[in-house]
């Protein structure tokens, strides 16, 4: 069976356990153990799961690192989306090392910190724009949970004691509006609404006028799903971020690219695309909560060097977290 | 990525020439891209690698045709193995039992149920059944209303679902309405859900076990990466799914999920998703996925393009001209124009395969700024002048020219290639060659 991969070694698989827990001790900031970290784990426990069982089966199954291991440690990172190139490059910089590494857990070691490389490379730090609002514009293909990353990041912002205003520019999707006028009043945001069909540069304008005029913090735009191969859509996204700057010169101060965890190598075109045509400055990553690893986002901060900002691990409103490399390595490990 | 597989697999063989047969040294060669080109494509790793061990198996030894070289032999392999592989036709929806039947949409979140539920309802109204289009998300917010407002656009009878309600309850109070309504297709909208969330999984054997659908459609999204794989196992092990609608198929994913999930789960990937517009569904060839999925130019597509761009009626009065040798430089603009609209000549250049191994061909820069040059020439002559292409003298040449801003040597060319065409077309006519292909450029 094709799937009988992850448990061909079923009988080290107990054994591996006891090993990575050890593992995870050490990993864990003591100062961050119960809040966030633990949440992040119980979260992508499944994720860990499938990923790390194959790794542990990997690493306890075989004493010895020879080419069959370093083989099916290359078929892991496929499997977890990470993609051919970028597997192969972690792979090559890890047999690179080969020589210094004497056990297997030194291997593991050195992959995260392969991995972690790469994420750290690409980490910049949110800029705190001192500027009143402070506009997120949100962009990405259909269904991959931009209007939901929407909502978490208006309560959050809520939650922190700042004025949220919500302008509703996706009117091309029936009913989306009432989706976000939903979230909008879980989280306790205000909206700014056009009706459906109506020109989404003009909804994004008129919020900005209201966020200025209400002294409001933030601003999160809202965008039309969009694939992005659509020259004429990503044209209207182009016209949405003139009509922002129009209003407010240095806004938006941040585009935040929404992908799914579960998409493949897509999602490398997917930031690409959207990048060449409006300029990502950073990702949410969504849907971790399933059996996807997300893996993709390895190789999209090794190409582009386009910050990973916040990950997705849930539907309820709190279930939106910043990202953070460390953790996020240590808990796939 | 790759651009094209067949490129690099043509340069693995090029050393080959001479060989008159597949061995094991040059096929591991070619079968290492055709692997890579399967992993960059999202095709699942074990599914890729029971895939190239049964190619080794059956091209080892082949003899090479007369006509392929040995990197298109197994270009050919790959494909044939990979139509197999997804299914030799196409198979439709299954819609026997008792009226009114139903048909479930299951998937992950934001996969595209609530749209392609839409679709269905158009596809199912063009068959001559009834539909009748059911929301059973209570969880998603405003997810109710979109599909309300997707009937409203369509006409077709929505159940007025409220988020209180319970799934199967409204199930089964929509079949009633649906009956009350005349209609006799239920499509029935759930929730999105992860495969892996238990109690949302139960919930959809409740309904399946409630309303006994005719077909139960699994969702993806054909950008699905390595995880198609447990999504299409767990959906299939729970509710034994019938088949499989690939969403999303309108962008540059290769959809490598449809092998994978095909060979996990058996079932047919029954429609393709291919826009945002409500008439963008259509039937899955499976001949024509393995070929994108390989990254191989699409004959097919091309074929099809063409056919449904050329207007038919042009077309038939075309053909009237051109056998009584009544080609007018007005006609041929119309030409122009029809190409233009099939897209750009550079696309349509690679969808025919082989052509990228011509080797002018691949250098050349199709420019298709000619075309245009070619219709603004056509567009600065009067009327007369572009039925009677023999009136146009020198001073009519210059002023051609200056009209459309080219200058007096394009125009010449235009009217040189012009003259000639005609004259062709006299000797076919005379020689008797009947039938010319319809709607096809007669260059």
């Amino acid at each position: 069976m094709a799937f009988g991969w992850f448990r061909k070694e079923n009988p080290e698989k107990e054994k591996g356990c006891p090993v990575r827990s050890g593992k995870e001790g050490d990993g864990t900031d003591p100062e961050k153990t119960t809040g966030f970290f633990q949440r992040l784990q119980d979260r992508l426990s499944r994720t860990r799961k499938t990923f790390t069982n194959g790794l542990d089966s990997i690493f306890t199954g075989k004493r010895e690192i020879n080419n069959d291991l370093l083989e099916e440690l290359e078929e892991h990172l496929i499997t977890s989306d990470i993609g051919v190139q970028t597997s192969m490059e972690l792979m090559r910089r890890i047999s690179k090392k080969a020589s210094k590494i004497s056990g297997i857990e030194q291997l593991k070691e050195a992959l995260k910190e392969e991995i972690l490389s790469i994420l750290d490379a690409s980490s910049s730090p949110v800029e705190e724009h001192g500027t009143k609002p402070h506009v997120i514009m949100v962009l990405g293909v259909n269904g991959v949970g931009k209007t939901t990353t929407i909502g978490k990041l208006a309560a959050r912002s809520v939650l922190e004691g700042k004025k949220v205003l919500i302008a509703a520019a996706d009117t091309f999707r029936a009913a989306a509006i009432d989706q976000l006028r939903i979230w909008a009043d879980r989280a306790g945001a205000e909206i700014v609404t056009h009706g459906e069909r109506t020109d989404p540069a003009a909804v994004a304008y008129d919020g900005i006028e209201a966020a200025i005029a209400r002294g409001t913090d933030i601003v999160l735009v809202d965008t039309a799903g969009r694939l992005h191969t659509k020259v004429n859509l990503m044209e209207e996204l182009k016209k949405i971020k003139r009509a922002i700057s129009k209003k407010l010169p240095d806004a938006p101060h941040e585009i935040l690219l929404v992908l799914d965890a579960t998409t493949g190598q897509n999602a490398l075109s997917q930031a690409k695309l959207f990048h060449e045509a409006i300029g990502v400055t950073g990702i949410a990553l969504t849907k971790l909560d399933g059996t996807a690893k997300g893996g993709i986002v390895i190789s999209i901060c090794s190409h582009m060097k386009i910050p990973l900002r916040y990950i997705g691990i849930g539907e309820k409103i709190e279930d939106l977290q910043d990202f953070d490399p460390t953790q996020f390595v240590n808990a796939l490990f | 990525m790759f651009d094209n597989l067949s490129d690099k697999l043509n340069s693995v063989f090029k050393k080959l020439k001479g060989h008159g047969k597949l061995t094991e040294k040059n096929i591991e060669e070619g079968l290492r891209e055709v692997r890579m080109a399967l992993l960059e494509a999202d095709v699942h790793y074990a599914v890729v690698k029971k895939f190239i061990n049964d190619i080794k198996q059956r091209a080892l030894g082949q003899e090479v045709m007369a006509s392929l070289t040995p990197g298109q032999q197994i270009i050919k392999i790959v494909n044939d193995e990979l139509t197999k592989l997804m299914g030799s036709r196409h198979e439709d929806l299954s819609l026997s039992g008792p009226l009114p039947i139903s048909i479930m949409l299951v998937g992950l979140q934001g996969s595209g149920k609530t749209t392609t539920a839409g679709k269905l309802s158009i596809f199912l109204k063009k068959t001559g059944r009834k539909p009748y289009l059911v929301p059973v998300d209570v969880y998603r917010p405003a997810a109710i209303d979109q599909l309300r407002k997707l009937g409203d656009q369509l006409s077709v009878p929505v159940f007025p679902s409220n988020p209180e309600m319970d799934p199967v309850r409204i199930c089964r109070e929509a079949r009633i309405a649906a009956q009350k309504e005349g209609c006799d297709t239920l499509l029935l909208d759930t929730a999105g859900r992860l495969h892996i969330d238990e109690a949302l999984m139960a919930e959809l054997c409740r309904i399946r076990d409630e309303m006994q659908p005719s077909d139960i459609l699994l969702v993806a999204d054909a950008m699905t990466g390595q995880d198609a794989v447990n999504i299409a196992k767990s959906f299939d092990s729970a509710l034994d799914i019938g088949g499989v609608i690939l969403t999303k198929m309108d962008g540059d994913a290769r959809g490598g999920a449809a092998i994978s999930i095909k060979t996990i789960t058996d079932k047919p990937i029954k429609f393709i998703g291919v826009g945002e517009k409500l008439n963008d569904l259509e039937s899955f060839h499976p001949d024509r996925m393995s070929s994108r999925i390989l990254g191989m130019g699409d004959v097919l597509t091309m074929i099809e393009k063409a056919q449904s761009m050329v207007d038919e009626k042009k077309a038939a009065e075309l053909e009237k001209k051109l056998k009584k040798s009544q080609f007018t430089l007005e006609d041929f603009r119309d030409q122009l124009i029809q190409i233009r609209k099939m897209g750009s000549l550079s696309d349509l250049i690679g969808m025919i395969p082989g052509m990228n191994k011509i080797k002018q061909m691949k250098n050349l820069q199709v420019d298709e700024r000619e075309l245009v040059r070619v219709e603004a020439i056509i567009n600065s002559m009067t009327p007369y002048e572009r039925r009677q292409h023999n009136i146009i003298n020198g001073s009519r040449r210059k002023r051609i020219a200056k009209g459309s801003g080219t200058n007096v040597q394009d125009v010449n060319r235009l009217l040189k290639n012009y003259t000639q065409m005609l004259k062709m077309l006299r000797k076919i006519n005379k020689g008797g060659i009947r039938g010319m292909s319809r709607g096809m450029l007669p260059f």
